[in-house]
């Protein structure tokens, strides 16, 4: 009755989803070991030894991890299932990739997002872009999970756990890396961000975006986001999507600046403490949910907000 | 080169889901269905292939009820050559899908089966990756750009931190995302063309494939309701909310 909590990290640093995936496991009452995949990755191993109810972490490096593909993830997890109930991960892009091909190597049916522990075997997890929750009781005998993180607290920082390095079957190598791309931001990080400045079409352009969204994400200490227009029309780069099949957010402060506020928008933003929304049209759905409404142009109330904010 | 499109049938993207009032589900009565958008790319996707000379045959199947045909049609219409239906009335979750098309996959031997990364009524995101798990093949998901060579496919994917390409040994699997294509609407003549374009259908116990769910769904809720607040007259006032009511600013 041991779970296996597989951790999320780039080699160098482990992601805050992970200390979040560890309060989700801690729920399960039972034991958890963290496994660290990757290569040249024995920093993480150690950042994540510390995380508090980790009982010892499971070390697998070398080089056809690098880059955590699901066909090299999926086959060192399944092996190591053996030993375990459970295996849980938070739903980022990696996660949401490897997890289920652990499930069906298992004959399991996996708990995709789940929003709550309600008992070792059953969970809260949202359907229909969050429009509807449902409580789901897992009738397999292993459970294999992914965590909605902004859902969980991170855990505190105060364990000891021993590492322990793993033995690794040949790698499948039907499968290769070739190539990354990703953004270079020196904001703060979208998914655990506590202000996120986000931008809709109205914005009109690329330019536009970066001369009206980011200096106020600048004054606020915030992340950038944007809906799926604004990345659809090339404003800002697939991975600052905010919704339902993007990036779901719950930061203490979110203002949405010339978004409708469709459905799966709003799905992404649910969790925000409060929501600002500043959009020229008074139907706009967004005012629905949002706390502050600022009815107007964004190209005249956005420059006054961020004078407003200088000479503060 | 021969491609598979599983297609699904769910609540149209636009409608807002009501949870019946004794818990016990979603509303489905009178609501407009349409293909899951990003199987509608995925569709897109294969018939684009298709016309560049790069395959020459797109199978669409869609494992449902009976109105599933309609989705499959749907796909027909895209330009898809023929379709499959493994008709069922039970729910039907990722992974049984996914054992439904490992069988199908073996009677039909496609070279690359392209698939949605998510439907968006149990936004499971699953099917994919266990399909390709179940047949040891690799997998591309969360697609915007694939290239298409004889032995391989590179696949560019949508991650959190920006962009990601991987190579891919064929047979393969590639999901979806929003950013791949953006879908044809079918013209009139295909829609008419579509339908005389042949579908097979078959039931999950023809073969031979237990679907009981493994999951009980206990309840089914609605979420709480965040209700709106306060229309504000300046950036001022927004200021001052912020500091002083929300605790935000300091
Ligand atoms: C399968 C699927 C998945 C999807 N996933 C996502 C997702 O994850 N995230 C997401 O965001 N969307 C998603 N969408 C898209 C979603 O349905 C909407 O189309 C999208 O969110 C709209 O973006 P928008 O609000 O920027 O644009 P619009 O809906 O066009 O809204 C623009 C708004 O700006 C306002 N405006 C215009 N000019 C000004 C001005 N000068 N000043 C102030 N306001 C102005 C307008 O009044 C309008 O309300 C998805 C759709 C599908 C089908
Ligand atoms: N009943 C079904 N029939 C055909 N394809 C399906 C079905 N269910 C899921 N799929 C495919 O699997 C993808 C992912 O679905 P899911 O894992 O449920 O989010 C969808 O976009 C479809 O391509």
């Amino acid at each position: 009755m041991t779970t296996l909590l597989i951790a999320e990290h780039d080699n160098k640093t482990l992601n805050p989803a992970t200390a979040k995936t560890m309060s989700a496991a801690s729920a399960l009452q039972a034991p958890v070991d963290i496994l660290v995949a990757g290569h040249n990755c024995a920093d993480v191993a150690q950042q994540a030894a510390k995380l508090t109810g980790c009982q010892k972490i499971i070390h697998a490096d070398a080089p056809h991890l690098e880059h955590h593909l699901a066909e090299e993830m999926a086959q060192v997890i399944t092996a190591l299932m053996e030993d375990y109930t459970t295996a849980i991960t938070p739903a980022t892009t990696n996660g949401k990739n490897f997890m289920p091909r652990v499930a069906a190597a298992l004959d399991v049916m996996q708990l995709s997002d789940i929003t709550d522990v309600l008992a070792p075997n059953q969970f809260e997890r949202p359907i229909y872009a969050g429009n509807a929750l449902q409580i789901v009781e897992s009738t397999d005998e292993k459970r294999v999970i992914t965590v909605r993180t902004t859902k969980f607290p991170a855990v505190e920082e105060t364990g000891q756990a021993d590492v322990e390095l793993l033995e690794l079957p040949e790698p499948k190598s039907v499968s290769q890396y070739v190539s990354e791309n990703l953004s270079q931001s020196d904001r703060p990080e979208l998914a655990s961000a506590s202000i996120v400045v986000s931008g809709g079409r109205a914005l009109g352009s690329k330019e536009n975006f970066e001369k009206y969204i980011e200096p106020l994400a600048q004054t606020l200490g915030a992340a950038i986001g944007a809906s799926r227009a604004a990345v659809d029309a090339g404003y800002i780069s697939n991975d600052y999507q905010v919704g339902q099949t993007g990036k779901v957010v719950a930061p203490d402060l979110y203002i949405a600046i010339g978004i409708s506020g469709a459905i799966q928008h709003l799905a992404g933003i649910k969790d925000a403490q409060t929501i600002v929304a500043i959009n020229k049209d008074e139907e706009a759905p967004i005012f629905q949910i949002a706390d502050y409404s600022l009815v107007g142009d964004l190209f005249e109330l956005v420059p006054q907000l961020q004078a407003a904010l200088e000479n503060r | 080169m021969k491609i598979l499109v599983p297609v699904k049938r769910v609540i149209d993207y636009n409608i807002k889901v009501r949870v019946k009032s004794d818990g016990s589900g979603v509303d489905l009565a009178n609501v407009k269905m349409s293909m899951n958008p990003f199987d509608e790319i995925a569709v897109e996707e294969a018939v684009s292939l298709k016309e560049q000379g790069k395959a020459e045959e797109v199978v669409a199947v869609s494992i449902g009820p009976e109105k599933a045909q309609e989705t499959i049609r749907s796909a027909l219409a895209m330009g898809a050559d023929r379709g499959i239906h493994v008709k069922t009335d039970q729910i039907v979750e990722p992974l049984s899908v996914a054992k439904i098309l490992q069988v199908i996959t073996l009677q039909e031997n496609p070279n690359i089966i392209i698939m949605g990364k998510q439907a968006i009524d149990d936004d499971c995101n699953q099917t994919g990756q266990m399909l390709a798990a179940l047949l040891n093949w690799p997998q591309g998901t969360f697609a915007s750009e694939v290239k298409l060579n004889e032995q391989q496919i590179d696949v560019t994917r949508e991650i959190d931190g920006g962009l990601q390409t991987v190579r891919l040994n064929l047979p393969a699997i590639v999901t979806t995302d929003l950013r791949l294509n953006e879908p044809r609407y079918a013209s009139l003549p295909n829609i008419m063309k579509a339908k005389k374009k042949p579908i097979d259908a078959m039931t999950p116990e023809e073969l031979d494939i237990d679907i009981s769910p493994r999951l009980k769904i206990l309840q089914t809720r609605e979420p709480e309701v965040r209700v709106g607040g306060v229309k504000l007259e300046s950036v001022e006032q927004l200021i001052d909310k912020l500091t002083n009511e929300a605790g935000i600013l300091s």
